[in-house]
């Protein structure tokens, strides 16, 4: 008897355990089962088409080109480098052994002036959208939150905010340009103007659906603890602090999502009509360059672009993580 | 102490109006009262009559078109640590543990009277009060209804308030976490004889707690039908109050009240 009471409890364990491992399968399937399927459907898909499509470039890059290209682009940033590397060393030489013949030479530093490679444009868009987004989000949070909180400044900003929201960031473009060449001079800019010209047109984008979502998080808090902040007679900054900001947390990084996503785009066209440096000039100048291989390259650009839009929303959904206060809510 | 059990809460003749699309909806007219310190009054009515209203001009959060509150020879028109509330669904601050929801009220009302140490054992005595101090560590979401609102009369006693509002305060509650809520309150009751006005539409809930009961007509212009006297001794006791006839008497009163002559038929 007692060994059998062991043996089926043994066997209920096996199947305890198996079923265990079947769970851990499908779940694994569907994390990355799935998406692995439809992208490899995907890539076939695109291989397939690009082949009929002929243009005068050639016939539209598959993934396989696509990812020849990538290796391309990223030894050219290497060789590049290297080149920089060997320019700086040659200087140092040079002017060590001109200070050898003559102590009071004044060695002159000359920086590289070498085309920015991909790589370089990757960066500088990077650090752009960033930049311009960071500006839009200090500002924009505050106006949204007293905006929400009191209805006269509501009533005062919202037509302004509905006319701008649908602009273009195009339309902006010269505008910003000509107020930045008139106001932004100095002998020695800390910044470049065309960073501040992309950097801003970023901000004038990506203000709206900051203050659009604050504004509405805000005036969306629970009534009953506006009444208990009312019968506690909170400050104005203890009730913003301790009431309005946690309760409104999601709406807030609803917004900045939209605005970075938003902001990321914009950038891409300003580089692209502004020739500012960046991945829209990059994709701009392969356009115009019009080689056999532009047209992968350019696709490279665009799976760059798409990976950072998609990198930089997992980054703000990590931050909301952080400062969220319910860890147990689902975010996507 | 010079005003003893004198007038300590009075609403004077107090009505209210709401703007409505067809016009002014009077909800409240004339309804006046007093009330004596360490007295337990519970409102009742059907529901829409407007008694959540009183308590909420009582607190401040409404303002009264006529008349008004006088605590303590005072009129009192806006929102004051001298008068608590219980909301009807906690509203605690789900973001803060139990004792962060506590805290944040003893700081705001004792901020310069009491050291932070004494705020720190205040927060844990009047958790302790309502039995609560085993999970003062814990959010909202992590305790049940019956403990969040146990927190949330914590909070409020922890304002030491002249008076202590409840708005339906176990109404969310099932039966036996109430009747366990109640027996709860009637110690407290008994520890610290606050002044209560407690919104209910209980009739046992009424009986058990209160020394006065007031029965507020139908809505619209809703004012006071009738008050009821409840002189039971206390302690009171709900299983030995169940036999007792004038328990009985007393909530048939009120039921005759609230059902033959004051009936609204389609209620919910």
């Amino acid at each position: 008897m007692m060994q059998d009471k062991v043996k089926i409890e043994q066997q209920v364990m096996r199947s305890v355990s198996l079923v265990k491992i079947h769970e851990f399968f499908s779940v694994m399937m569907v994390k990355l089962g799935v998406p692995l399927i439809a992208t490899i459907i995907f890539m076939g898909l695109w291989s397939a088409t690009a082949a009929q499509i002929e243009t005068s470039l050639g016939t539209v890059p598959g993934p396989v080109k696509v990812w020849e290209q990538a290796q391309v682009l990223y030894q050219e940033h290497r060789s590049e480098r290297g080149k920089e590397a060997g320019f700086y060393e040659r200087q140092e030489k040079r002017n060590s052994e001109r200070l050898l013949v003559d102590p009071d030479y004044e060695a002159k530093i000359r920086a590289y002036t070498g085309k920015p490679t991909f790589v370089d444009q990757i960066i500088t868009s990077i650090v752009t959208v960033l930049t311009g987004f960071l500006i839009a989000a200090v500002i924009a949070i505050p106006i949204g939150i007293v905006s929400g909180l009191n209805s006269t400044v509501y009533s005062a900003i919202n037509p302004l905010i509905q006319t701008f929201k649908p602009v273009s960031p195009l339309a902006w473009l010269p505008i910003v340009t000509m107020v930045v060449s008139a106001v932004y001079v100095s002998d020695d800019p800390m910044f470049s103007k065309s960073f501040v010209n992309s950097a801003i047109t970023v901000t004038l984008c990506t203000l709206w659906p900051i203050i659009i979502n604050t504004t509405v998080g805000v005036s969306s808090v629970d009534k009953d603890l506006v009444n208990v902040s009312r019968v506690l007679q909170l400050s104005w900054l203890t009730h913003v602090v301790k009431i309005v900001l946690p309760s409104s947390v999601p709406m807030i990084f609803a917004g900045l999502r939209v605005s970075l996503g938003i902001g990321w785009m914009v950038l891409i066209a300003a580089e692209m009509l502004a020739q500012n440096p960046g991945l829209g000039k990059f994709v701009w100048d392969e356009f115009q360059n019009g080689s056999s291989d532009s047209m992968a390259r350019i696709m490279v650009a665009v799976v760059v672009i798409g990976l950072i839009g998609f990198a930089l929303d997992r980054v703000m959904l990590m931050l909301q993580r952080l400062v969220s206060w319910d860890k147990s809510a689902v975010l996507r | 102490m010079l005003m003893m059990s004198k007038e300590h809460l009075k609403l004077s003749r107090m009505s209210i109006e709401f703007p409505a699309p067809t016009g002014a909806f009077k909800a409240l007219e004339d309804v006046d009262i007093t009330i004596n310190k360490g007295e337990f009054i519970s409102l009742i009515g059907h529901s829409g009559c407007g008694k959540s209203t009183v308590l909420n001009i009582i607190a401040g959060l409404y303002k009264a078109t006529n008349g008004g509150v006088i605590l303590d020879g005072r009129e009192v028109n806006s929102p004051g640590s001298d008068r608590a509330v219980v909301f009807q669904n906690h509203s605690l601050l789900p973001w803060l543990s139990a004792f962060e929801n506590v805290e944040l009220a003893v700081k705001q009302v004792f901020k310069g009277k009491k050291s932070r140490s004494e705020m720190k054992e205040w927060v844990e005595h009047n958790l302790e009060l309502v039995h609560m101090k085993h999970a003062m560590h814990k959010r909202p979401a992590e305790i049940s209804g019956g403990m969040k609102q146990r927190v949330g009369i914590a909070r409020a006693l922890s304002m030491e308030p002249e008076v202590l509002l409840m708005d339906e305060p176990f109404g969310a509650l099932d039966a036996l976490t109430r009747a366990h809520m109640q027996d709860s309150l009637i110690e407290i009751q008994a520890e610290l004889n606050n002044t209560v006005v407690m919104v209910t539409h209980d009739v046992d809930e009424a009986v058990l707690l209160s020394d006065r009961i007031i029965m507020m007509t139908n809505g619209p212009a809703a004012t006071i039908g009738e008050v009821l006297d409840v002189n039971l001794a206390r302690p009171r006791n709900r299983v030995e109050l169940a036999d007792n006839a004038e328990y009985s008497h007393l909530r048939a009163q009120v039921l005759k009240f609230l059902y033959q002559r004051q009936y609204k038929s389609g209620d919910s």
